[in-house]
């Protein structure tokens, strides 16, 4: 996020959510928002699911899926065609404003209603209600993101913020509320085949050369693979070899067949996991993983905010994460000498300017947000305040990209998929208390079909794609369009990844899980 | 900022206008009781605990609602304060059932707390008692009506915190009663089980399911930690008695959601305590796990890997790291793959 999560009650005016269902996926995240939307602020949800939050907005416009991209350029052909964009900022803070007017004038309200579903009366309502409001914030969660123009849907957010003049200050920004405890740590910390911890580019030579005088080693040059080539590589015989840290692909990943097929081929296979997960069957060797209640340690929340994890318990195998890593490590001969989680914490801040003066003692009480590059750094709430990372910001004219996958005669439905409120991925079925609760998935279809289908609530349907066929129950409810149904992805017995795309982002290797084209049958 | 003198205890005092009478009286170091009051929530004045006498006035002041006014002259602990205070506690017990032996509140029951106080043993008013049956029927929060002093602190949470509206009073004089829509049970309401409500009951009306029967309150240890679940960054305090974690309870102090948290942070927890739990390394032979110690998975680990690389290059091997897993167990992964196996084949489930 470029902003705060105290921003949403104490700063803004507006909430714009695109493709977040925020009181399921980040529940606190969504309480305060509606804490917000109750004190007065505006509430504008764009989402084709009626989810909770779209009850209590001003707008809901509910999108046909996968017309983000014209949507957000709809928004702007009407801004600027009304003059309502901030032009200071638009003159002093960016670059390139010529080719997204040029882009976004193509997309004419009526042409958009047309793509979108959305009336031409929300489109310049919202519109210039987000322009002419002071304080707006942008939230989006994975339904921007989890299309093959991923990449194009967040620039076009970010087109849409800098347009308005809404970035730099206290209840504004473009605010991605991401999915797991550490989602953005993992990325902080550098594991990721591209840069090392606080994003320093492997393939620059200083930096490089500085991690090898820090770690005694020559270090490769070459970008490595991000997951679907992994697995690609795999399926290919390239790569023979993984080790997998606290992580279920057969369950999480799209088009999960491909990666059992992978897991089978390779030679060699370490699952490190707190349970006999569907993943850790595939393994070689499997080590016992320790839990958050047994480590010491941090994560960085969606704010970029690091925070403390506190060992509560002793390790259950015996030995904390740390320590199993560092040991397989002395076995492979390269011994790494830390004393402590802190120890780790502090060689790796040395080394990553961004979060430099970041120490245990000072996350103790509140943690601290990055960038903080010193001790006397007080941290960052708001990004950009001043200047964008390349400067200016830069503006992109960017064309509707329909889905990779769009239902046809054979495959007539749109499936959608995501995270329901009680569960959390693949580790809340193990909580005996949800899981009594919660046990099943309820996919939902809307009535009409439902009634086409001769279904009601509670029977099963047979869920094929091109890729694979699932079972799941249903749950009969209006929260979806006609076409579309929504299944979540958290039960091995209706496993959700068998059946979605394999369409990819192609700069982030992200899979389209929000669209894919299925047929149902009555089981 | 105007600013307002008054005296408290025969104290000066100088606060900002606005500011009530009980947080007045906190900025000198005074306390004074309270029931359903709470910073967080909104002040309603309800349940008369925490009045004081201010001179000139017609009857005791709710202090929690009360604002400050220039030349005030409070009295928090006067004789006529605390004989309404005793009686309020006498009345409230009257009609709250006298089990704190077994009570799982008991340690935290901020009843129990007044009435040891205030030495309030047993009532003075024999009168009607509720006997309400004992809700059991969700696995997160046990409902005992008969412990609820109607404070309504759960309403306001509901309501304030969550935005849920789930429960409001309902009935009238001695039958009142919180409840959710027609008199049902949680679980047949829109109750979301964030358990904001739990974690600002006063007495043991309710309680995690989860927790009960495992300890008392002065048992535990607290060791406030991050939340393992969305990217929110929730904390929260986890409950240990005897190594072994009982609980999650809310930590008032946490930078981001406070009090708040949702099904999942509160109660989720006990995946850790899964008896699925994997305890010691599995090497797999002729397609069977079977139990290894740690320096034989090690070695083989070891001894595959230079295999591998020795045979095929670096780049034949691919490292998947977590988002569920610390920075610090993160760095590991990636020092590990670049420094030991030589590639940059790592990544995590960001994309995924």
């Amino acid at each position: 996020m470029t902003n705060s999560i105290n921003e949403i009650t104490n700063d803004a005016q507006l909430m714009l959510l695109i493709g977040t269902n925020t009181t399921e996926a980040h529940p606190i995240i969504g309480y305060k928002m509606r804490q917000a939307k109750r004190n007065g602020a505006k509430l504008i949800v764009v989402d084709p699911r009626r989810i909770d939050l779209a009850e209590e907005a001003d707008y809901w416009l509910r999108i046909n899926s996968g017309t983000d991209i014209p949507f957000l350029n709809g928004l702007m052909h009407i801004i600027i065609k009304e003059g309502l964009h901030d032009k200071e900022f638009v003159r002093t803070r960016c670059d390139n404003f010529e080719a997204l007017e040029s882009t976004v004038k193509n997309y004419t309200p009526d042409y958009v209603s047309k793509l979108t579903g959305i009336s031409e009366e929300d489109l310049y309502a919202v519109a210039r209600l987000y322009a002419k409001t002071d304080r707006a914030m942008l939230f989006y969660t994975l339904g921007i993101t989890e299309h093959i123009c991923g990449t194009q849907n967040v620039m076009s957010c970010a087109n849409l913020a800098m347009l308005t003049g809404h970035l730099g200050r206290p209840g504004t920004g473009v605010n991605p509320i991401r999915g797991q405890n550490n989602v953005q740590g993992a990325c902080d910390m550098g594991a990721l085949p591209n840069v090392y911890s606080g994003y320093q580019p492997v393939i620059n030579t200083e930096i490089r050369q500085k991690f090898e005088l820090a770690w005694g080693v020559s270090l490769p040059d070459k970008v490595g693979l991000m997951i679907p080539q992994m697995f690609d590589a795999a399926n290919n015989g390239q790569v023979k070899a993984m080790y997998i840290l606290g992580e279920n692909p057969v369950l999480t990943d799209p088009n999960s067949n491909h990666i059992r097929k992978g897991l089978e081929k390779l030679e060699f296979l370490v699952v490190h996991e707190l349970f006999l997960t569907e993943t850790a069957e595939y393994a070689d060797v499997i080590l016992p993983a320790a839990s958050f209640a047994e480590t010491n340690g941090t994560f960085t929340s969606t704010e970029r905010r690091v925070q403390r994890v506190r060992q509560a318990i002793e390790p259950v195998p015996g030995q904390a994460n740390w320590q199993a890593i560092m040991a397989m490590s002395a076995e492979l001969g390269y011994p790494m000498d830390y004393n402590d989680p802190e120890d780790v914490w502090m060689e790796m801040a040395f080394l990553s300017p961004s979060m430099a003066g970041i120490t245990y003692e000072r996350l103790e009480e509140k943690g601290i947000q990055w960038p903080c590059q010193s001790c006397d750094h007080p941290g960052t709430a708001c990004l950009h305040a001043a200047s964008f990372t390349r400067g200016k910001g830069l503006f992109q004219g960017i064309d509707h990209i329909p889905p990779h996958e769009v239902p046809n005669e054979e495959y007539p439905f749109l499936l959608n998929t995501g995270r329901i409120l009680q569960h959390y991925n693949v580790t809340t079925p193990y909580s005996m208390a949800i899981q009594s609760m919660w046990s099943e998935e309820y996919s939902e279809l809307n009535p009409e079909d439902a009634c086409k289908l001769c279904v009601e609530t509670g029977d099963q349907v047979k869920v094929s794609s091109r890729r694979g066929t699932i079972t799941a129950r249903v749950k009969v409810t209006d929260r979806v369009p006609p076409g579309m149904i929504w299944m979540s992805f958290h039960h091995a017995t209706s496993p959700t990844n068998v059946i979605t795309s394999e369409g990819l982002d192609p700069t982030t290797k992200t899979g389209e899980y929000k669209v894919a084209a299925v047929k149902l049958e009555k089981v | 900022m105007e600013m307002v003198k008054l005296t408290i205890n025969g104290k000066e005092i100088e606060v900002p206008a606005g500011t009530t009478i009980l947080k007045a009286a906190e900025q000198i170091g005074i306390n004074i009781p309270r029931l359903c009051f709470l910073e967080e929530l909104s002040s309603v004045g309800a349940c008369r605990m925490c009045v004081v006498e201010v001179k000139g006035a017609r009857a005791l002041v709710a202090s929690c609602a009360a604002a400050v006014a220039p030349g005030m002259e409070v009295q928090t602990h006067s004789p006529a304060v605390m004989e309404a205070r005793t009686t309020i506690l006498d009345l409230l017990v009257a009609n709250h059932p006298l089990d704190c032996m077994t009570c799982d509140k008991m340690g935290a029951c901020e009843l129990a707390a007044l009435c040891y106080e205030y030495g309030v043993k047993q009532s003075t008013f024999d009168g009607e008692k509720h006997s309400y049956p004992l809700e059991t029927s969700n696995p997160f929060i046990i409902r005992d009506m008969n412990k609820c002093i109607l404070c309504g602190r759960c309403v306001r949470a509901c309501a304030e915190i969550t935005g849920q509206d789930t429960i409001d009073f309902i009935n009238r004089g001695f039958n009142t009663k919180i409840a959710p829509f027609f008199d049902e049970e949680y679980v047949e309401s829109n109750c979301v089980y964030c358990g904001q409500c739990v974690s600002v009951c006063p007495t043991g009306a309710l309680t995690e399911s989860q927790m009960a029967g495992k300890g008392r309150r002065w048992e535990y240890t607290k060791v406030k930690t991050t939340c393992p679940f969305c990217g929110t960054g929730c904390n929260f305090d986890l409950c240990v008695k005897d190594d072994k974690l009982i609980g999650v309870t809310s930590n008032p102090d946490a930078p981001v959601n406070g009090r708040g948290l949702c099904i999942k942070g509160r109660f989720g927890w006990d995946f850790v305590n899964n008896e699925n739990r994997l305890t010691t390394p599995l090497i797999k032979k002729d397609g069977k796990f079977v139990e290894a110690s740690w320096d034989e998975a090690l070695a083989l680990i070891a001894k595959s890997l230079k295999e591998i690389k020795e045979k095929n290059g670096a780049d034949s091997f691919a490292a998947l790291s977590s988002a569920r897993c610390t920075n610090e167990e993160n760095y590991l992964v990636q020092k590990f793959t670049r420094a030991v196996m030589g590639t940059n084949n790592v990544d995590h489930c960001a994309r995924t």
